[in-house]
């Protein structure tokens, strides 16, 4: 539901049906709303039976890159011969994004529940949620969940009595984004700097620890109980749009929004009625653009935001991507070279500096957007700043690269004028610097 | 902080019990680096090149080893902090929703000349943060472990009044 908001009725609510509801946050709460009872069926099934209703389900992964779940995990060996891990990615750091955040506040359980399940079906004993330092509520709520559910007998060396072990930990970053990709957090998490890894090979033959892992999202592991309790076809029939994405998203709605918070839709919703009539722009201002997937995506302007629908196909087609679905919007008031220039700095600071493209390009973005701002800059940079990032693209070993790239391409492809306006003077510079 | 003079372990006792804990989750003494760090800095404050030395001998690492990776992590500070750490978000979609008064307003009210710069009684150090992962509660504000949320300059006075 639209938290902190009441539910609004054009949500689809699953998994943010108690947010808000302290309650839920318990054990016994937990339980008494049906918690812990896909677990149970799934235990009592064989792990290639629980990834193929995965499968079924179509769900895909809720983190950014939207691949098959189901399909992730058969990646894993199905004859055991070395330990196999889970590691749940709760490194949320997406600008935009905070709904792996509630999640974990208000259902902690939900999210062990998926994590148990994932265990076993990729026969994994240990499982490791990595979550952002920054996150001390959701630390804390976490860790008191888990000790409840070991006392409870869910986790331990007999896990709701069904003989396996499943152990639970969870593994605090120490402020860096680049752990949010998924082989930096697997180096983050064995004591190492996290510098994301060159692949192949795939978490799912060496992974943490070098043995066979499979990470997943927040929000993924916690759509998984719901679908074991009422099958693959209720979830693949939760869709509006394109059948290749089905289920609910959440969209964590935040910038120039009367009512930010997380809403959660069914996959193919109209972009536009997020924004104009759940969120809702504030009294008096018209939209400009938007960012529908995080920071790291195409900059939508209003005419391909009125016409973009919220799956991953429907994302394509307007131009970008759904990304981890933390919704940007920026109205009329925004300045979107400020922002875009903002954007840079947040890369160049999470750089993790293994790349050269990265390291510098991620600087020299920067660099050149604040010589606009300063009103120092010449047409000539835009054209150098695109080539920049054509230089930052697709030549690294991971994506943040690309994602500083990516905004600065749109944003000036979209709002040249803005640009333009500070080159030429017409516009008052915003920065002293350069 | 740390008093100066004779360093004083922090793996003795209780915080020694809880790290063997830890080591006893991960097939490795290695993975244990992150979490031993954390202890380090909860004893200490931050995490001294002394630090460094001790949580290496723990894990069988070397301390330039161990200096790698603290660098790496934004929130291990490498040098004493004031007795309050406050870190402000500033990412977009808080600067779209007014952050950057929120920073001036912490180090108006907390006498911290600078970004990253400790106030002059020792109390308060103030950061700018990347993104905290809260952006529809604009701005969030990190006080020590304390997660706060929809700051704004007008708040600020009254939070500070809670950390003496």
């Amino acid at each position: 539901m639209g938290y902190p908001h009441a539910p609004h009725a054009k949500e689809t609510v699953v998994l943010s049906q108690y947010f808000g509801d302290a309650e839920a946050r318990t054990y016994a709460g937990w339980t008494k709303r049906g918690g812990y009872a896909a677990l149970r069926t799934a235990l009592g099934m064989t792990p290639v039976e629980v990834i193929e209703i995965v499968k079924a389900s179509g769900l895909r992964g809720r983190g950014g890159a939207g691949f098959p779940t189901g399909v992730k995990w058969s990646f894993m060996p199905k004859e055991k011969s070395r330990p196999h891990y889970l590691c749940c990615n709760a490194d949320e750091s997406e600008p935009g994004t905070f709904k792996d955040r509630e999640i974990m506040r208000w259902t902690p359980h939900a999210l062990i529940e998926g994590c148990a399940v994932a265990m076993h079906a990729i026969q994994a004993e240990v499982g490791y949620i990595y979550i952002r330092g920054e996150f001390t509520e959701a630390i804390r709520i976490m860790q008191a969940a888990l000790d409840e559910a070991y006392r409870e007998g869910v986790l331990g060396a007999n896990a709701l009595g069904s003989g396996k072990r499943l152990d639970i930990w969870i593994h605090r970053g120490a402020g860096a984004y680049i752990c949010g990709e998924e082989t930096a957090l697997m180096n983050s998490i064995e004591g190492r700097r996290g510098n994301p890894r060159i692949r192949p090979p795939f978490p799912a033959q060496a992974g943490v620890f070098g043995m066979p892992t499979t990470v997943n999202n927040v929000e993924s592991l916690t759509a998984v109980p719901h679908i074991i309790n009422r099958g693959a076809d209720w979830y693949k029939a939760l869709c509006l749009g394109n059948p290749k994405s089905t289920g609910t998203k959440l969209f964590s709605v935040c910038g120039h929004v009367a009512r930010p918070g997380n809403y959660e839709v069914t996959a193919g919703f109209p972009l536009r009625d997020l924004i104009y009539d759940m969120a809702g722009l504030r009294p008096g201002r018209t939209l400009k653009a938007c960012q529908p997937g995080g920071s790291s995506v195409p900059i939508l302007n209003r005419a391909e935001t009125e016409s973009c629908l919220l799956d991953y196909e429907g994302c394509v087609a307007a131009g970008t991507m759904l990304g981890s679905g933390g919704l940007i919007v920026y109205d009329d008031t925004a300045d979107m070279v400020y922002q875009i220039m903002r954007l840079a700095r947040f890369y160049s600071h999470e750089s993790c500096a293994q790349c050269t493209q990265c390291r510098e390009g991620t600087g020299w973005t920067v660099r050149i957007l604040e010589r606009i701002l300063s009103g120092k800059g010449t047409m000539g940079d835009l054209d150098l700043l695109l080539d920049i990032g054509a230089q930052m693209t697709g030549k690294t070993i991971c994506v943040l690269s690309d994602s500083c790239a990516v905004p600065v391409a749109s944003g000036i492809a979209k709002f040249r004028g803005e640009f333009e306006a500070y080159i030429t003077g017409a516009r008052k510079p915003v920065l002293a610097v350069a | 902080m740390q008093a100066t003079g004779e360093y004083q372990p922090a793996f003795t006792g209780e915080r020694r019990r809880r790290l063997d804990a830890i080591l006893a989750r991960y097939p490795t003494k290695r993975a244990a680096l992150l979490p031993a760090l954390w202890i380090v800095q909860e004893a200490h404050g931050w995490i001294s090149d002394q630090a460094m030395v001790e949580v290496a001998q723990a894990l069988d690492l070397t301390a330039a080893y161990v200096k790698g990776v603290v660098t790496f992590y934004t929130m291990y500070h490498q040098h004493p902090v004031g007795r309050h750490v406050i870190q402000v978000c500033t990412t977009t979609p808080c600067g779209l929703c007014g952050a950057e008064g929120v920073v001036e307003a912490f180090l108006g009210h907390t006498g911290c000349r600078d970004l990253g710069a400790t106030s002059p009684d020792g109390r308060f150090t103030v950061v700018e943060v990347e993104c905290l992962g809260a952006c529809g509660f604009a701005t969030p504000v990190l006080i020590d472990d304390d997660f706060i949320e929809s700051v704004t300059p007008e708040k600020v006075p009254g939070l500070l009044q809670r950390y003496p």
